[in-house]
């Protein structure tokens, strides 16, 4: 065991994978010598060779295309896209064509791709390259999408990722990236994906979320148990397909829901998981299920970021309204 | 050898355009003119005013790097290096002209007019920086690499609909050059023979990626010629080569010719930007000492120093004078009223916010308020 970072546990699962699969390819724009440009693949062009990591030409669709040419090849690619926010220069690659290699060809090709890109807010970056957009990306059929929150999950995720056999969208919390480390497995592991992870039982208030607010609703659950309310909080983990066992199972339990997500509003996952519940679990509701979320504006601009972003407060306040309702 | 009887040789064909792209400079590194033909012969007022702007930015350059690591701008990218490339292109510009520019390029949209305060406010990522004046013909910086390409095709096709005579400049790099949208955005200009300058200042490293692993293309300028677009490349250190490609470019425009494609050879001194790029992971410091002898201000100085144009003294007064800019612009800056959500709220409509954004603006209006 090692303590590492969640980047650092990204690092390792590729080498895990480029160690254990011949056809595991990893590019994108300065993933080679420069290690990419928070690192992710520091060290691995000197250790597997510009064969199996190498950098590309400065084009997000080139990439995209690149990756499904390969998986054609009977590669197993695992591009980078440096930035999520780039990720409109590569959506005709993403959703018009690897969500349905499988479809179109009737199961004849498959696209075992894992896009790994940072993505979410709070690290100041230029505009347009924070944003929460797997919302744009868990709409799409055919398409995973796994989000984790903790350097352990990162790597266990990114190894079921990339052995996965259809495209899946790995989407790394810039915030998270160095935040905290901790104790990650040296050797292979895998956690599969579609499964939430239970961080925290109650028996009050069920907080599901995914991400960076993964913790902030941990902190929230805290604070709130000094109030006397029992809090559960629910990492996604894997925000398409999700988790509805585990989801419906705790608010069964609980009876009160809140959904929190970093994204805009009207643009994320919680709608999708508010919608969940309702259809299978209404009897079982004692409050509506609220959302804690951004506001419906563009990413902010780093100046409002920090009142922009949601955090425990937000999520507290919310929790509340649930509890007392 | 039945190859060398094949009536078609695609190699020799490929060779014969790449071989016609010799880097065009008229001003060689010692400040000497080699190419008195092109001598664009600009008056002395002229260009002691070039050299002054030059001058100035790599001021403005030293002092956002320096403010930058106070944490008093936010995102910059460093430009010491294509003061030729940047600032000669512009001086061949109009004030109806509309630049497009990357995010490098805020030295251009500044002599276009952009307040420096406004550049500033843009760094620290402060809505008011993209308000762009009224009457001032720029776009801000683009973030996402190449997207201006294909807008400034747009931007040109505009301004050939409504008769100006004026042309629209987009600046990408050598890493920009890859992406999708700049050959789109040349072949729709090329296509429409809009009055549009397309420039690629070939930097020499989109990030850590070089040059050569851009692309299989001996120049970038040769892409042009695909679009069937007048195409040259040029000494991008050199003021008097970068002016005279502009310059042609733009009477081509103006009098209904179409479009132009200029590559500028040069390079950045600095990091790809302050948010942690660290050149010396992928160069070394004799390609660094290498280009710097090929410096754009030290030569241009030259040159203007053997005409008796400049001095040390002349020099000094511009150097004052940017500190003293860029120190009223910084204050200025500051003194803008902090941003709110309230105001990203309200600048996401032109026409009535629906009823999520007026729900949202009275909540963050409280939450403001304490």
């Amino acid at each position: 065991m090692a303590q590492m970072t969640m980047i650092q546990a990204i690092t390792d699962a590729l080498r895990c994978e480029l160690k254990e699969d011949e056809n595991v390819l990893v590019f994108g724009e300065d993933v080679g010598v420069n290690g990419g440009v928070f690192r992710a693949t520091e060290g691995l062009q000197k250790e597997f060779g510009v064969d199996r990591v190498f950098d590309t030409p400065l084009a997000e669709s080139g990439i995209g295309g690149l990756a499904i040419g390969l998986s054609l090849q009977g590669f197993r690619p695992v591009p980078e896209i440096q930035f999520f926010g780039f990720v409109y220069e590569v959506m005709d690659s993403i959703s018009g064509q690897m969500a349905r290699m499988k479809y179109r060809t009737g199961g004849a090709f498959n696209a075992p791709v894992t896009i790994r890109s940072p993505f979410g807010g709070g690290v100041h970056t230029p505009e347009m390259h924070s944003d929460s957009l797997e919302g744009l990306v868990a709409s799409q059929p055919g398409l995973k999408v796994v989000i984790p929150c903790t350097p352990y999950d990162a790597k266990g995720l990114l190894i079921s990722s990339i052995r996965d056999n259809d495209p899946v969208i790995f989407l790394e919390h810039l915030k998270l990236y160095r935040s905290f480390r901790e104790e990650v497995p040296e050797e292979s592991y895998t956690i599969p994906l579609g499964k939430a992870d239970v961080k925290r039982e109650g028996t009050d208030l069920s907080i599901f979320a995914y991400g960076a607010m993964v913790h902030e609703s941990l902190k929230a659950a805290e604070e709130l148990e000094k109030e006397g309310h029992s809090v559960e909080v629910v990492d996604l983990r894997t925000v398409q397909p999700l988790d509805i066992e585990t989801i419906i199972a705790s608010v069964e339990k609980t009876n009160r829901a809140i959904v929190v997500q970093e994204a805009q509003k009207q643009a994320g996952i919680a709608a999708n998981v508010v919608t969940e519940i309702t259809e299978r679990a209404i009897l079982s509701l004692e409050a509506p299920v609220l959302r804690v979320t951004a506001p419906d504006t563009i990413y902010s601009y780093p100046q409002a970021e920090a009142v922009w972003l949601p955090n425990y407060k937000d999520v507290m306040a919310t929790a509340k309204k649930v509890l007392t309702f | 050898m039945a190859s060398n009887n094949n009536i078609f040789d695609p190699v020799k064909n490929l060779k014969e355009i790449e071989e016609k792209f010799e880097m065009v400079q008229i001003l060689n590194e010692n400040g000497e003119i080699v190419n008195s033909d092109l001598d664009p012969q600009l008056s002395d007022e002229e260009l002691v005013e070039l050299m002054s702007r030059m001058v100035f930015t790599r001021i403005l350059d030293q002092r956002s790097i320096s403010l930058n690591r106070q944490g008093r701008l936010g995102f910059y990218a460093p430009t010491a290096g294509q003061e030729a490339s940047q600032i000669a292109s512009h001086f061949a510009l109009e004030k109806e002209d509309f630049i497009l520019p990357g995010y490098r390029d805020v030295p251009q949209i500044i002599w276009h007019g952009l307040p420096l305060s406004k550049a500033f406010l843009w760094s620290r990522g402060h809505f008011v920086g993209g308000q762009i004046p009224e009457g001032v013909n720029v776009f801000p910086p683009q973030i996402i690499i190449g997207a201006q390409y294909v807008q400034a095709a747009g931007v040109a096709l505009g301004m050939q609909k409504r008769g100006k005579k004026a042309v629209a400049v987009t600046y990408t790099g050598d890493g920009g050059s890859s992406q999708g949208d700049f050959y789109e955005g040349i072949n729709f200009a090329g296509a429409y023979k809009s009055p549009a300058i397309f420039i690629v200042q070939n930097n020499q490293f989109a990030i850590s990626t070089p040059r050569e692993s851009q692309t299989s293309a001996t120049t970038i300028a040769q892409k042009g010629i695909a679009a069937g677009i007048p195409s040259i490349q040029v000494d991008g250190m050199d003021p008097l080569a970068v002016y005279v490609a502009t310059r042609d470019a733009r009477k081509r425009a103006v009098a209904g010719e179409g479009p132009s494609f200029i590559e500028t050879v040069c390079y950045r001194y600095g990091p790809h930007t302050m948010a942690g790029d660290d050149p010396t992971r992928y160069r070394t410091t004799d390609t660094d000492t290498e280009w710097e002898k090929k410096d754009p201000v030290v030569r241009f100085r030259k040159y203007l120093e053997a005409k008796g144009l400049w001095n040390e003294s002349k020099e000094a007064e511009v150097i004052e004078q940017a500190k003293e800019d860029i120190k009223a612009a910084i204050k200025e800056a500051d003194g803008v009223e902090k941003q709110k959500v309230t105001d990203l709220i309200s600048i996401m409509h032109t026409d009535e916010l629906p009823y999520n954004l007026k729900e949202q603006y009275e909540i963050y209006k409280e939450k403001e308020s304490k």
